[in-house]
């Protein structure tokens, strides 16, 4: 291990390469933030035909719960290799892994902030016959916004560190970059790329954290 | 005087069959100001909410806004009943992250189109005009930014009025509106009941078990005591002393 760290040590600095890694780093962060936001949207549907009084579908609701729970559990680099086998290798079948993980995510959280918000505006509106989905849009999300903004800054989050690793099995940005330097003994080329990954994550946390204290 | 609601022998019991209530009769007519008085647990606010078809009953019939039905109405009457019906809770229930103007507007919704409620961006303007008039009849115009959760507990019962008013209702109901309140701020919001609902031209029915607001803004009592009429009577023959008897247990 000792040796493998010297020989990781000093990080490729020079400039070519770093633009590389740059490029392939802004790669990972667009897979993320687009996987994110197209998941977030299809969370909304699933979470509502999952949420308890709210959902449409009566007691079929488990139909859709569990298709969230199959989304989470199955690991993201299984959902991967399968879009990967699909779709070919790149940045597409990172972008769809995310998506689903995503759905994962935040169609369970966002289904218990929805199950959570206060029944009482709804009880109000559900008597003068509002309709489920008005109450939804009306009374619902807005009461449970700060909670579905938190799960949607932890799930892009997520989303970045996922997407990092899927590039290990061809779904595209820095990941695939990691996985040639390690392939080809480039070992400074790694290390250069794990602090560029580090430094980037500890961003990413840093700003969803604030951006999660100014939701009130 | 065209009848709004007719109750016929009506009943409720617990899933147990304990009874709540049994043998309700009584006519309310058109722009009638009604108090449905009784202690805590007398079955005010199940019997208030039978009469819309909210809760079912266990026997007797209802006849309300023309629509008449034992124990629930069918889906389409309980639409038609909601289309011409504004409800106000003892908790306002406004959403409180949204602002004012949108919460009124929400009053809208269960109407045809009633989903441009959802939001005061996307309501119609005309609504949005009758929005502002229904805050400015509760004396909240100044308020229609602001958010609801910024409101007292008497103004953000007042929006709740504006709320239902918004809807046109031939009936409005109130399931103890001011009990939450304190004694100013409950006045204030009865009277601001009383006065919008003659001006308007709407038959109001509320419960209360606040001897005051009883006798100061209703112009005929429903008394409910172990589950039965106490009394009926209109509200200038009420004496204290009826009350009192209706409250002692």
């Amino acid at each position: 291990m000792a040796n493998l760290v010297g020989r990781m040590i000093p990080p490729n600095i020079e400039p070519g390469f770093l633009l590389r890694v740059f490029w392939r780093m802004i790669e990972t962060f667009q897979i993320a933030l687009v996987g994110t936001a197209i998941g977030v949207v299809l969370s909304l549907p699933f979470a509502w035909l999952s949420a308890k009084d709210l959902t449409p579908l009566g007691p079929f609701r488990h139909v859709s719960r569990m298709l969230v729970s199959l989304f989470r559990t199955v690991p993201d680099l299984v959902w991967a290799l399968l879009f990967v086998s699909a779709v070919g290798l790149g940045a597409v079948a990172g972008t769809m892994t995310i998506i689903v993980d995503t759905i994962g995510f935040c169609g369970r959280f966002f289904a218990e902030a929805m199950e959570d918000a206060d029944k009482r505006p709804q009880e109000a509106l559900f008597a003068i016959g509002a309709r489920r989905f008005s109450v939804l849009c009306g009374a619902v999300l807005p009461d449970a916004m700060p909670s579905l903004i938190n799960t949607t800054l932890f799930a892009l989050e997520k989303a970045v560190r996922s997407s990092v690793v899927l590039g290990l099995v061809g779904a595209g940005g820095i990941g695939q970059e990691l996985k040639v330097a390690f392939d080809l003994f480039q070992y400074k080329n790694a290390s250069t790329i794990i602090l560029v990954i580090f430094v980037i994550v500890v961003l990413m946390e840093f700003v969803t954290e604030r951006l999660r204290s100014k939701v009130q | 005087m065209t009848t709004i609601i007719r109750a016929h022998d009506l009943a409720k019991s617990y899933p147990n069959g304990k009874a709540i209530f049994s043998n309700i009769g009584f006519d309310i007519a058109s722009r009638e100001r009604v108090a449905l008085i009784g202690s805590n647990g007398a079955g005010k606010s199940t019997l208030i909410k039978c009469l819309i078809g909210l809760l079912p009953s266990s026997g007797g019939e209802v006849v309300t806004l023309g629509e008449s039905f034992r124990s629930t109405p069918s889906v389409a009457q309980l639409r038609r009943i909601r289309r011409q019906i504004g409800f106000v809770f003892q908790h306002h229930g406004l959403v409180s992250r949204q602002s004012v103007l949108t919460n009124v507007l929400q009053g809208k919704l269960g109407l045809p189109g009633g989903w441009r409620g959802w939001h005061h961006s996307i309501a119609k303007q005309q609504w949005r005009e009758e929005a502002m008039q229904a805050l400015a009849d509760v004396r909240l115009l100044g308020k229609a930014c602001a958010r609801a959760d910024a409101l007292s507990g008497g103004q953000a019962q007042r929006v709740a009025i504006a709320r239902a008013l918004i809807r046109r209702p031939k009936l409005l109901l109130a399931d103890e509106p001011a009990a939450s309140l304190d004694p100013a701020a409950g006045h204030d919001v009865m009277r601001v009941f009383s006065e919008l609902t003659q001006e308007h031209g709407i038959t109001l029915v509320y419960t209360t078990h606040d001897m005051e607001h009883a006798l100061d803004y209703s112009d005929r009592m429903i008394a409910l005591k172990a589950g039965r009429i106490f009394f009926d009577r209109p509200t200038a023959q009420v004496a204290r002393a009826d009350l009192k008897d209706v409250f002692d247990a």
